[in-house]
């Protein structure tokens, strides 16, 4: 830091006898950097490092001395074994379901927002609440205040409509796992697509509504296009945490009923079959998983970031 | 006639906004009913309001206090956050206010990072841990914590700090200012605020977290999420408790949360939506 002080941004040439060497110049202003992109790089990579090598290794926690080389045993296992390929089949319609539905609700949160009316701001309030609820807290809400099938707060209004009472997370548990973690996520999606709907140009939606366009012309044709990356910036990032999900699914049903994703199968691997080689290797398609996702997911936010730069 | 239907969409907004907070809103009375009224079928709205569930969850009534695991979560969000901001202004103004060449490969390198999924790593960890002697120390999650945070909080900052004029900064230098008085009178202002809702973000997320808090820690180490699934398996025997418990836990990041509602938005996405 204290080299950075001496270090002048742009050397004028009439202070040329002063200036340090370019190459001194230049590790000065990337010093700062450093301590970041370090700590990032021992405490992020060189784990997902390890976890790669380890599986490539049948390797058992309880019987540490048979541990051996199995090539690419454990990736066929994982992909092969009927649960465990079940787990990725659970994990895809998971994050779909939820980023899709979330999405849509949150879109038509967003549009009602966006007008105005009594009280908007209490509403906004109201509707951030289940996103700030801690998750763990969330999904013990879901399980035994709202699900219970004797006195949850669901089959309590249905009693009053006298509708059935169905017990949810047996007879629907990934749909009850997907519905909490819709009513967290949703919010989120509305905060975002509001802000992209507040960002509107509005001197171009009265000049469409003074040449005559309807609501559905200027949402189909003004809204819309403008609200594309909101909406590709909400999938993405709420793609790259709910495919990471553990703790609705960990709370809720403990991965069982069919419900088990890849990161509950990963912890349940390791933490209690004590299948190291397995884990990793279910972890490290989680990864090839998310760089799909992720490849897209930074596109998207480049270009947005790209517009933001390139603006005067 | 458009009136009715503006009102008619006020009102569709006031009943969306009603129905997702009704699960927050019968936790909070929930959590003031006795364990009787709390179990019944149909719900009860009206059954008399005790303390009996805050009591029991403070541990007076029996059971084990929580208080050890909000102290452990509290530790744990403000070392790592404050460790974050150590870490992460610097970066942020190497990538910003006299940005390194490369520096957007730089931004996006932190950014991936993010993209890998915690199970990526949690084995190795977990392994350098029991070798160590670090498994059960909050310490090991304070790391942990930091890493998960840092690039969020240089994106944020690195977006704040771009925000600061270069010729207010280049005058200041003129007049013979010196980096710690620019960083003081001329950043810091315009950049506080940006600065005060990522460390609020690198706050939520550290108190929120449970893989690596289930995995690391046992009795010592333990934090609020980790001690909340001690209720998973208690089959509604204990509603009034679980909601007081889910409601206590909650309320640090309702807080944080209600009172900066808009940098929060920004600082999920990264800094990309204004």
């Amino acid at each position: 830091m204290t080299a950075t002080t001496t270090a002048p941004v742009a050397a004028p040439s009439a202070q040329a006898p002063r200036t340090p060497s370019p190459r001194l110049r230049a590790w000065a202003t990337r010093a700062p950097l450093l301590p970041a992109l370090v700590f990032m790089i021992v405490v992020t990579q060189l784990p997902f490092v390890a976890t790669v090598v380890i599986s490539f290794f049948d390797w058992n926690a309880l019987y540490p001395k048979a541990r051996r080389f199995t090539g690419f045993d454990n990736y066929h296992q994982v992909l092969t074994d009927a649960d465990l390929r079940h787990s990725v089949w659970t994990t895809v319609l998971l994050t779909a379901t939820v980023v899709l539905v979330s999405l849509v609700l949150g879109l038509a949160l967003a549009l009602l927002l966006d007008r105005r009316f009594r009280g908007r701001g209490v509403v906004r309030t109201l509707l951030i609440a289940p996103f700030l609820v801690v998750p763990v807290a969330a999904a013990l809400l879901w399980k035994h205040v709202l699900y219970n099938p004797e006195y949850g707060l669901l089959n309590g209004l249905l009693h009053y409509v006298g509708g059935p009472q169905p017990d949810w997370i047996s007879d629907t548990p990934l749909l009850a796992v997907e519905a909490s973690l819709v009513w967290q996520w949703t919010p989120f999606m509305m905060l975002i697509l509001l802000a992209g709907l507040q960002s509107r140009d509005q001197q171009q939606i009265e000049a469409a509504r003074v040449d005559g366009a309807s609501d559905w012309q200027i949402f189909r044709h003004l809204t819309l296009p403008h609200l594309r990356r909101y909406l590709e910036l909400g999938a993405l990032l709420g793609s790259v945490y709910i495919v990471q999900n553990f703790d609705a699914v960990f709370t809720i049903t403990s991965g069982g009923l069919g419900t088990a994703n890849l990161p509950y199968t990963v912890y349940q691997s390791f933490y209690q079959a004590h299948e190291n080689g397995l884990a990793s290797a279910a972890g490290v398609l989680v990864v090839i998983g998310s760089i799909v996702i992720a490849t897209f997911a930074l596109r998207v936010v480049s270009s947005l970031f790209r517009e933001e730069v390139s603006r005067p | 006639m458009n009136a009715v239907r503006r009102g008619g969409l006020g009102l569709l907004a006031w009943v969306s906004g009603i129905v997702f907070f009704l699960p927050v809103a019968w936790m909070a009375l929930t959590s003031f009913h006795s364990e009787q009224d709390a179990a019944t079928n149909p719900p009860s709205f009206t059954a008399p309001l005790t303390l009996d569930g805050y009591r029991e969850f403070f541990g007076t009534g029996g059971g084990a206090s929580p208080w050890p695991a909000l102290v452990n979560s509290a530790v744990a969000s403000v070392a790592s956050t404050l460790f974050v901001l150590l870490l992460a202004l610097p970066a942020a103004y190497a990538l910003s206010i006299r940005p390194v060449r490369k520096w957007t490969d730089v931004l996006f390198f932190f950014l991936s990072t993010k993209m890998l999924p915690v199970v990526a790593g949690l084995l190795p960890i977990y392994l350098f841990a029991k070798n160590a002697g670090m498994l059960d120390n909050i310490w090991l999650l304070v790391i942990l914590y930091t890493s998960m945070n840092l690039p969020i909080a240089v994106w944020m900052m690195q977006s704040f700090l771009a925000e600061v004029p270069v010729a207010i900064i280049e005058a200041a230098r003129v007049d013979g200012a010196r980096l710690p008085t620019i960083l003081a009178r001329v950043v810091a202002p315009v950049a506080l605020p940006g600065i005060a809702a990522t460390a609020l973000i690198c706050f939520i997320f550290s108190w929120n977290e449970l893989l690596f808090a289930r995995v690391l820690t046992g009795v010592v180490a333990e934090t609020a999420p980790v001690f909340l699934t001690g209720f998973i398996t208690s089959q509604g025997l204990f509603l009034a408790k679980v909601c007081a418990a889910s409601l206590v836990v909650s309320l640090p990041v309702l807080a944080a949360g209600f009172a900066a509602q808009d940098k929060l938005v920004q600082g999920l996405s990264l800094g990309a939506v204004k």
